[in-house]
């Protein structure tokens, strides 16, 4: 079977659901004839017409409310923002109507609404680029906030997310749209979401991330294999809501844990992860939470980002720190 | 120098501020029965909304704001709309509501502070009150495209304030309307008032009806206070939406008789002259003037009419006051189609509590 991007698996996702629910529109900048910034939504006009794939004006915050207008007759609209530094037009509608129209009508209306962007550092984009704030969508009750970290993960998350009754960010991390291939199988078979998923089996610490920092992780955990240190890699995936019982159970075996990701360390997901752990199982831990995240800085341009963004040896620097703790 | 383009934005009125005809009436409007259907829905809004604010000042009912002076335009709203056409609201538009099959207790719960009054039992399709301004106009945007995608010969009608009109949605939703020549209807409530903030500071645009020449849409000014000029504007807009020919905006001018909410108290910025030479433009006055003039109209009915009205309200309000309270567990129970295993202690914790 031929391999895949992760760019291509949003493609392929898409496709697959346009076909099988006539109710699946798709909408955003340049998103037809040009096939979107990023080419993941190439052929999708030819193949079903400028009535399912709709390439609107340029205002991130009609996008976003039009979106919520058409899940509310019951379409299943799929709304492209071309990167996350412009969803915040679009806020007022993700977190004042999408969120709670289910809720403020107790079940009358309701929003089933995909909105896809792509998100994070590392592409050596323009300013305003190169943002990670999902902590603030997982911060909205209402709201499932979903991050895949490959070409199979994206292709089976965003067949959850479009098919989910309630309205759900996803946020496809840019620097890895293309570097890495998958074998992905086009079954229409969605992975469930609120799951984390188990990326490699230890006993020795526990790595949670999500995104493309899950191959950081993975890099750092083979270099702690060879130390004969083993890491169990969590990849959370749906950081809204957050399945913290998977992370528990992990954490209650290796009695250790690193939490890494991109976004600015205050008030990241990271920190409700760590909080939640404190709470639940405090007890089982042999050494302080870390977080390897980046800075607390507005993500620097694209001649400072590397030095911005976790690695593999900050990783590990992390681990050892854990590894060395004698309380 | 050449013009490119020129625009003009005509005004329609047909009754005047004494009830006076200022021109030959549409059809409707000569069947003295269609203006009686009006005077009454009007007649009730008024008295449903001093209720209203009667509920709140004793303590029974939330903040409120009132309709006073701006009930011609939400009953122009709910007469022209066909039940399957969608409405969406600002919060100013009982009578178009109650017109459209929402009831009073409903209206009165959801000011009460509970989330069932946006449940309407009879008009499942409609919006629910908005308050984050002009947001409404997106979302019926996206209405009227679902139902040019479905081709469905339905219209989307939706109404904002003068205040509203200064924001992007507003705007956005404009420009989308226009290119994507959308069913829709905007509907601008000009009471002259955003909160505290007069037309003039809102913006320099000598109409507001003149918004919709950039988004390459239709723009007219009707006077707010006459029914039949609403109505008939309506109809025409909302005929020409349905026929596939596009958007329209309509701009109401009128006055808002009232505070903005009950938090509110007007007399701090609002000059008292000013409020004094609006009254006598009210619109319910002016149709009962017209209405008596020819005929229709008499102290019997008007005192029967009354009567009428404070029966069917009281009756609202005892429903109102009976709903049995809702369950805590609602506020988790609506929040997703069913809720995340993550949430289920902390609605535990909320069901524990007595």
């Amino acid at each position: 079977m031929t391999e895949i991007t992760l760019v291509e698996a949003i493609n392929q996702a898409l496709t697959y659901e346009m076909q099988a629910d006539q109710n699946v529109v798709l909408l955003g900048e340049d998103i037809g004839k040009n096939g979107g910034v990023f080419r993941s939504t190439v052929g999708l006009l030819e193949q079903f017409g400028p009535k399912r794939v709709l390439d609107t004006p340029l205002a991130e915050s009609m996008i976003a409310g039009i979106s919520v207008g058409m899940a509310m007759q019951g379409l299943k609209p799929v709304a492209e923002f071309q990167f996350m530094g412009f969803i915040y037009a679009g806020l007022e509608h993700i977190i004042s109507h999408a969120s709670r129209i289910r809720n403020r009508t107790r079940g009358r209306l309701t929003c089933p609404v995909v909105f896809r962007t792509p998100y994070g550092a590392g592409i050596h984009a323009p300013e305003h680029h190169s943002e990670s704030t999902e902590a603030l969508f997982a911060h909205i009750p209402g709201l499932r906030v979903v991050i895949p970290s490959s070409p199979a993960k994206a292709y089976g998350l965003l067949l959850a997310a479009i098919r989910d009754p309630d309205p759900v960010v996803f946020l496809e991390p840019t620097r890895i749209y293309r570097m890495v291939k998958q074998a992905v199988p086009n079954n229409g078979l969605a992975l469930p979401l609120d799951k984390c998923f188990k990326l490699r089996e230890g006993d020795d610490i526990t790595l949670v991330t999500w995104g493309s920092m899950v191959y950081e992780t993975l890099q750092a955990a083979a270099q702690l294999a060879e130390q004969n240190v083993q890491a169990e890699i969590i990849d959370v995936a749906t950081i809204k809501p957050l399945d913290i019982q998977t992370i528990i159970e992990s954490v209650e075996k290796t009695g250790r844990c690193v939490i890494i990701h991109e976004a600015a360390r205050t008030c990241g997901v990271g920190a409700e992860i760590a909080a939640q752990l404190a709470e639940q199982c405090l007890l089982c831990l042999m050494a302080p939470i870390k977080r390897v995240t980046g800075y607390d800085t507005i993500v620097p341009y694209a001649k400072m980002e590397k030095h911005y963004l976790p690695t593999a040896e900050k990783i590990i620097q992390a681990v050892q720190e854990i590894l060395a703790y004698e309380g | 120098m050449t013009i490119v383009a020129k625009f003009e934005i005509p005004y329609l009125r047909f009754l005047d501020a004494e009830g006076q005809i200022t021109q030959s009436l549409p059809d409707f409007a000569q069947d003295p029965q269609n203006l009686i259907a009006f005077y009454r829905t009007m007649s009730l809004t008024r008295s449903f909304d001093t209720k209203a604010i009667n509920l709140q000042r004793t303590g029974k009912l939330g903040t409120y704001p009132s309709s006073l002076g701006q009930e011609a335009i939400s009953t122009a709203i709910g007469a022209a709309m066909q039940p399957n056409d969608i409405f969406c609201p600002a919060y100013r538009e009982y009578a178009a509501q109650l017109q459209r099959g929402v009831t009073m207790a409903e209206i009165l719960a959801y000011w009460g502070g509970d989330e069932r009054g946006n449940n309407f039992a009879a008009n499942r399709e409609d919006l629910p009150i908005y308050v984050p301004l002009a947001t409404q106009c997106l979302h019926a945007a996206g209405i009227a495209s679902a139902f040019k995608l479905r081709n469905q010969s339905r219209v989307a009608v939706v109404v904002c304030g003068d205040g509203a009109t200064s924001r992007g949605d507003f705007y956005e939703a404009l420009n989308l309307a226009g290119v994507w020549q959308l069913p829709i209807v905007f509907l601008i409530n000009n009471n002259q008032w955003a909160i505290s903030v007069p037309r003039t500071a809102q913006t320099s645009a000598v109409t507001l009806a003149q918004k919709a020449i950039a988004g390459g849409i239709t723009g007219e000014q009707v006077d707010g206070n006459d029914i039949i000029a609403i109505k008939h504007a309506l109809d025409q807009a909302i005929t020409k939406a349905r026929e596939g020919s596009g958007p329209s905006l309509i701009e109401a001018v009128t006055y808002r008789l009232c505070d903005h909410t009950t938090a509110d108290d007007a007399k701090r910025y609002c000059d008292q002259e000013m409020l004094k030479q609006a009254w006598q433009e009210e619109p319910i006055k002016r149709l009962r003037n017209y209405l008596n003039a020819i005929g229709y109209w008499d102290d019997e009915q008007e005192a029967k009419l009354q009567a009428e009205c404070s029966q069917q309200i009281e009756q609202a309000v005892i429903e109102y006051m009976n709903l049995p309270p809702a369950a805590l567990t609602d506020m988790f129970d609506y929040l997703y189609a069913s809720l995340p295993a993550i949430y289920l202690e902390q609605r535990r914790e909320l069901e524990a509590k007595k």
